[in-house]
């Protein structure tokens, strides 16, 4: 991605985020017809095109800068969007460690990394940032090391420790959530963190997804994609500030929901990491207006069907329920009847 | 896995640690450092034999601090079906491998309020990558090592030199036995115990330890099988559409791969249930030498673990 950053873009108060054209077409669609059901849509995260999202192991864009100063915000106020539990302490190391070698091997313009033995020494240019610290030594960094690195990152980071055959949601930087929190699921198992999720516990999809992860090899990380609808270019949806988000949704109109609505996708990451044998689940989450996805006349016929038939289920649970039938009526004039091709690309 | 993802190791050092075991120093053949591992990790070692490719998991024994080299220890399986003979006689200094990303499968709980390791034999390999993991952690442990008489102990100096009194070692040769009972009886709650060693050796820890009232989830034990020879037959893969033969000396999962067919797995002993493939027709009965199946699961008879199981049949069908 380029160098150009959006640097005084909101993502509260009077949301000035936005796509450029460029961050548009290349927007990761999760929905590769034009109908969607929850699957395990796991598939090896291999690096993507040039210029892809998935072109390197973690996804700067333009908006790098303005979401780290938004997570910073977050955290201010909420210290406890943060947390690792004690037994943690090796797992940060190897998500920093992971993050810092993946950070300036793909954007040395960015970021740099020397190391001279457990001596390491980080630039992050973007951010203004350099660093001299010992590797395992935490007393030489401000902050804890998952916390460190994770301000300086976009996206989620959840880790989860393996034992008694299950993953155990027990540290993790949560300030860009869809209505989820880490406060909350901090020690559940996989499955009692995943409870809320309606129709893919019966259609078992998360016992094979941890069957899976149980077995998730180093040097072999994986992704897929999932998605939800955010009014306002809202990073922070979580349910300690439902009073502050929740209403907006009784605010869309059919005449509104091209600029009030946004699909919300995230990339989630699954990576094992070496000293600690535990997981990091990275959740990248993208924004994109229904305006401004419209711009590319496929995926607004796609997604326009995508809402419509949605099962009711996931629309409750996604937490469409108020405006689902806005947003179709806004993507109507766009959707000609005309099929679409196969796959995700804009065409 | 597949062996595009493969490192290339060169072999930089070799000792003969006891009568049966040698003890090798693997470094990458491009240089640098091999890959962070946790203690209780194995590597997959592919041996490139003279009319087969043999696969075998052995543990990390070095420490996962120092990744300049990897350790690991080989014995010299009597019943070998060329895996162990290989790297015993045919590997010298400066013979290449290839080697697989570390899987671990026997780590340590990281909850624990204690560790109790428990290594009978070749059975202390990927305990002494453990220990590395341990020093320094403020979490209290004990090793106890059982070995058939002092020749046969293993690395016994350099966990002398670093364990001191947390080591206990226990003689065949001079009636010394380790007190299961009482060594289970009286740890504080909170332990969790790791053991690694012939079969009857683990299947004696887990039923002491359950007597005992131990949950499962305190007890750990890890034990790769060498797929044993059995009688030759005829496997056909349903979705690939071809006949195999499998003879009296190589696995059902070497011979699906030398078929050109590949199956995803990991450990190569029955430990980690990757492999787990559907049978579709029997007109015998399966061999199943894995510990992943339950045994509910072992009598229904509908899936097998190719890497250790095989069949006494005419004809099997997979799911392949």
């Amino acid at each position: 991605m380029s160098a150009v950053f959006n640097l005084h873009e909101t993502f509260r108060d009077d949301f000035s985020y936005r796509n450029s054209a460029r961050a548009i077409r290349r927007f990761p669609l999760p929905f590769s017809e034009d109908s969607y059901m929850y699957s395990v849509n796991i598939e090896p995260h291999l690096p993507g095109p040039p210029g892809s999202v998935t072109e390197f192991a973690f996804d700067v864009d333009e908006h790098y800068v303005a979401e780290c100063r938004e997570r910073a915000i977050v955290l201010a106020a909420e210290p406890l969007r943060y947390q690792a539990l004690p037994h943690m302490m090796s797992s940060q190391w190897d998500c920093l460690e992971l993050i810092m070698e993946s950070l300036a091997r793909d954007y040395p313009t960015h970021f740099s990394l020397a190391k001279q033995g457990n001596r390491w020494h980080w630039i992050n240019r973007p951010l203004q940032i350099d660093q001299h610290f010992t590797f395992g030594d935490t007393a030489t960094l401000p902050r804890q090391p998952l916390d460190y690195i994770t301000r300086q990152a976009q996206g989620d980071f959840v880790v989860m420790d393996q034992r008694e055959g299950d993953l155990w949601t027990e540290a993790g930087m949560v300030t860009t959530q869809a209505d989820w929190s880490l406060d909350f699921d901090l020690g559940m198992t996989f499955k009692e963190w995943h409870g809320p999720v309606p129709l893919a516990h019966e259609l078992g999809v998360f016992d094979r997804a941890l069957k899976f992860l149980l077995n998730l090899r180093l040097g072999q990380p994986v992704r897929r994609l999932n998605w939800t609808m955010t009014i306002h270019p809202r990073l922070d949806t979580s349910p300690e500030n439902y009073p502050q988000w929740g209403t907006d949704r009784a605010t869309v109109t059919a005449q509104n929901a091209g600029d009030l609505v946004h699909l919300r996708v995230e990339l989630q990451g699954l990576w094992r990491l070496p000293r600690s044998n535990a997981i990091v689940f990275g959740i990248r989450c993208y924004l994109v207006s229904l305006r401004e996805l419209a711009t590319v006349p496929k995926w607004a016929r796609r997604v326009h069907r995508v809402l419509k038939d949605l099962h009711p289920a996931l629309v409750d649970y996604k937490g469409l329920t108020r405006y689902r039938d806005a947003a179709v009526e806004w993507l109507a004039p766009f959707d000609d009847g005309s099929p679409t091709t196969p796959g995700t690309a804009p065409e | 896995m597949n062996d595009a993802q493969t490192i290339a190791v060169e072999v930089i050092g070799i000792e003969q640690v006891t009568p049966q075991i040698k003890h090798f120093k693997l470094a990458a053949v491009a240089g640098g450092s091999l890959p962070v591992f946790s203690g209780g990790s194995h590597i997959i070692v592919v041996m490139q034999g003279a009319d087969r490719i043999h696969k075998n998991p052995y543990s990390l024994l070095g420490s996962p601090q120092q990744l300049d080299t990897y350790e690991i220890g080989v014995r010299r399986m009597e019943e070998s079906r060329g895996g162990s003979h290989f790297m015993h006689d045919r590997v010298v200094i400066g013979s290449r491998l290839e080697i697989a990303h570390p899987v671990n499968l026997f780590g340590l709980d990281k909850i624990a309020r204690k560790h109790v390791l428990i290594a009978g034999g070749i059975g202390i390999t990927p305990i002494l990558a453990q220990l590395e993991d341990l020093h320094g952690g403020g979490v209290p442990y004990e090793l106890h090592y059982s070995v058939r008489s002092a020749e046969h102990a293993a690395f016994l100096e350099r966990l002398r030199r670093r364990e001191g009194d947390r080591l206990h070692t226990y003689y065949d040769s001079e009636g010394q036995m380790i007190g299961f009972e009482t060594l289970l009886a009286t740890q504080p709650l909170g332990t969790h115990v790791y053991v690694c060693g012939p079969a009857g050796m683990i299947n004696h820890v887990i039923a002491t330890a359950k007597a005992c009232g131990w949950p499962d989830s305190h007890i750990h034990w890890e034990q790769f099988s060498a797929p044993p020879v059995g009688d030759a037959f005829e496997v056909f893969l349903a979705r690939s559409k071809i006949s195999v033969q499998v003879p009296p000396d190589q696995s059902l999962l070497e011979s699906i791969e030398a078929a050109g067919v590949e199956v995803p797995y990991l450990c190569r002993g029955g430990v980690c249930g990757f492999c787990h493939t559907r049978v579709l027709e029997l007109d015998g009965d399966l061999i199943h030498n894995d510990h992943f199946l339950s045994e509910a699961d072992k009598a229904k008879g509908n899936s097998i673990m190719p890497c250790v199981s095989r069949a006494h049949c005419k004809r099997l069908v997979l799911d392949l």
